[in-house]
């Protein structure tokens, strides 16, 4: 153990404070905001005495809001379901595909494979504008402008190259030889890939699993451009609080935190699982 | 005959060649010790014969059926890795079960099969824990008992004692044969370390670039080596290697090793004036008093417990190793001496190409595998 001194200590502490401060403040104020009408939020000098009201929050979950422009009328419920349902749709889809095609990555050296997979990664390297117009007048040809799937289908964009390089990597740590060792004692590849690979890999699944449910959470300009106002997510669905008649602050805020409320509690309850069972005890190194 | 039969077995990665035409036999119910230095390609080839690496060429054949392209899990053969490759995520109970529930055994047999073996190998009391909460000598027994649990016909042991303290091991070289014995498979055990080679093996197999350089008893081996570097992997302290070139006179064909001439022996007719290497194992060596003996100096000695080594300097300056048996008299540090050879015991190698110049009408069973 190296001890510290008490100088040292106090340093760090502040330093600690510090950080903190710099990330944790605006998520603070924001959840204060959010509490607060456009009034008390634009008074100078800004205080953080106020007259709590839950006017921001009805009005989020009724969708309807009076402004001195008149009744404005939205549909922040439906773009939060929205958000989930995208989200959660386009990761287990990314799932779904990448883990089998990360496992052929890591384990089969087959011709062409590494310029695949990096093909695969390069989808992250360039602009989403940049495949945005071509796709956008594709979709509208197919059918699939403003769908759930063809939403879905260019979320793999964002999640399906994550999940497949972080998941390779975890696959490519496991051992050849224990997977070698259960194919010999008397399994099928598929059994191993379920009861060896899977498992052993599970942390680092969950932790691709949650990175790109984030992502995906967090896009904004396909969602933006690819659908109407039915199918948007609340990153797109905040933007009907920029009125004509000004912005709605309040709203805004009310609408951030109930927008990171499920990916913040997604991370702190998959943590445990990021952070366990890495130690593969039973090979020597 | 029906055991395992390697044919011409080749493998390679990007330009390395790992296993280059290897051919061996393993009759039925026998074990064959295959022994080489790191790197020779032994772990490559069990991996061919399990299914876990397609070798480029060669087939594998397992009681008389051509198993060269079958899945691993359709060989019927039971594996112990070096490494020990447990199932990180399983109990010792499961890993060692996992081949019983791969065959859909019932409940009971799994159970009575586990239990069966685990006593057997002394492991009962850890079932219930994870690999990494048990120690090496442990994690060896349970892999072993995953490769036996089932009784496969075939059972390829890879160095398995490699990584378990002193102690275990020679519990186990004194075990592992009955234990393997009684199971009637057929085996192959893999070992760099020579004297586990010579206590398991009826047969063993030196595996060397890929190559089996030579096939044989252990006394084949030992005595009869087919080559200089077999020599050298064999026997410890290492065999002395001193250059030489065989002259004939009117007496006969000899050596001369610090003006002192040492007869070889018949049957060197065609080492006569070729540059050769002199291969004496310090056992071969004796201090003795008679003045005909090679004059030494002693620069050290070290004493082990069932024998002496000393290192000697001849008059032109090689060292050499003699070794005697502990407790008896020897001279001490710095003192000179005589030292004669047990010419009966001495290996000529030709120099150019390593291998072991055999005596005309020499009886023994030596064959080298090509």
């Amino acid at each position: 153990m190296i001890t510290i001194s008490p100088i040292e200590r106090i340093l760090r502490g502040i330093a600690i404070t510090l950080v903190i401060l710099f990330f944790m403040f605006p998520i603070f104020w924001i959840f204060l905001m959010s509490f607060q009408t456009n009034e008390t939020i634009l008074r100078v000098p800004p205080s953080i005495v106020f007259e709590p009201t839950m006017s921001n929050y009805s009005a989020l979950i009724t969708g309807k809001l009076e402004t001195n422009a008149g009744l404005l009328e939205f549909e922040f419920m439906r773009n939060l379901w929205n958000s989930f349902f995208l989200s959660v749709s386009s990761v287990a889809v990314g799932l779904l595909l990448g883990v089998p095609a990360a496992y052929a990555f890591a384990r089969l050296k087959f011709r062409g494979s590494e310029d695949i997979a990096f093909t695969l990664l390069s989808f992250r390297f360039a602009p989403p504008l940049l495949v945005l117009l071509p796709l956008t007048i594709y979709f509208q040809q197919i059918g699939l402008a403003n769908t759930y799937v063809g939403l879905i289908w260019v979320y793999q964009l964002i999640v399906l190259p994550l999940i497949l390089w972080i998941v390779r990597g975890y696959f490519e740590d496991i051992p050849a030889d224990v997977e070698h060792a259960y194919r010999i004692a008397g399994h099928s590849w598929a059994a191993t890939f379920r009861k060896i690979a899977l498992p052993l890999a599970g942390p680092g699944i969950a932790a691709a699993g949650l990175l790109a449910f984030i992502f995906a959470w967090n896009n904004f300009i396909f969602a933006l451009v690819l659908a109407s106002a039915d199918k948007q997510p609340v990153t797109v669905g905040a933007l009907a609080f920029v009125t004509a008649s000004g912005i709605q602050y309040g709203q805004i805020a009310a609408a951030i935190v109930l927008s990171i409320t499920p990916t913040l509690l997604l991370a702190l309850y998959a943590q445990r699982y990021l952070v366990e069972g890495l130690s593969l005890g039973a090979v020597k190194g | 005959m029906n055991g395992i039969v390697l044919e011409n077995l080749s493998k390679s990665y990007k330009s390395e060649t790992v296993l280059d035409g290897v051919s061996l036999t393993v009759p039925e119910g026998r074990m064959l010790v295959l022994f080489g230095p790191s790197g020779a390609g032994k772990t490559v080839l069990l991996r061919c014969i399990a299914g876990a690496v397609d070798p480029d060429a060669g087939k594998v054949v397992l009681g008389g059926v051509d198993v060269t392209g079958f899945e691993p899990e359709d060989r019927g053969v039971g594996m112990a890795f070096q490494n020990f490759a447990l199932f990180p995520h399983m109990t010792a109970e499961e890993n060692i079960a996992s081949p019983l529930k791969a065959r859909r055994s019932t409940k009971t047999i799994v159970r009575q099969g586990v239990d069966a073996v685990a006593r057997l190998l002394k492991i009962d009391h850890v079932l219930s824990h994870p690999p990494k909460a048990l120690s090496n000598g442990q994690k060896q027994r349970t892999s072993l008992a995953r490769a036996l649990v089932a009784q496969p016909h075939y059972l390829l042991l890879d160095d398995p004692l490699r990584n378990v303290d002193a102690k275990l091991r020679y519990e186990m070289r004194l075990e592992l044969p009955r234990l393997l014995a009684d199971q009637g498979a057929t085996v192959i055990y893999v070992t760099q370390d020579y004297k586990e080679a010579m206590a398991f093996g009826d047969q063993i197999a030196v595996l060397d670039g890929g190559r089996i350089v030579q096939a044989g008893t252990p006394e084949d081996i030992y005595l009869r080596p087919a080559t200089i570097g077999i020599s050298e992997l064999f026997g410890d302290p290492t065999i002395n290697l001193l250059d030489v070139v065989p002259e004939r006179d009117e007496r006969g064909i000899y050596i001369t090793l610090s003006d002192q001439r040492i007869p070889l022996g018949d049957g060197y007719d065609a080492a006569v004036g070729k540059p050769c290497t002199l291969g004496l194992r310090p056992e071969a060596l004796a201090f003795t008093d008679l003045e005909t003996g090679i004059p030494v100096v002693i620069e050290a000695e070290t004493p082990f417990n069932e024998k002496t080594v000393t290192l000697a300097l001849t008059k032109r300056g090689r060292e050499v190793l003699v070794s005697r048996p502990a407790g008896m008299p020897g001279p001490a540090e710095g003192e000179s001496a005589f030292v004669s050879v047990n010419w009966r015991a001495l290996l000529l190698f030709d120099r150019q190409n390593g291998q072991r110049i055999v005596p005309e009408g020499e009886s023994g069973r030596t064959e080298a595998a090509a």
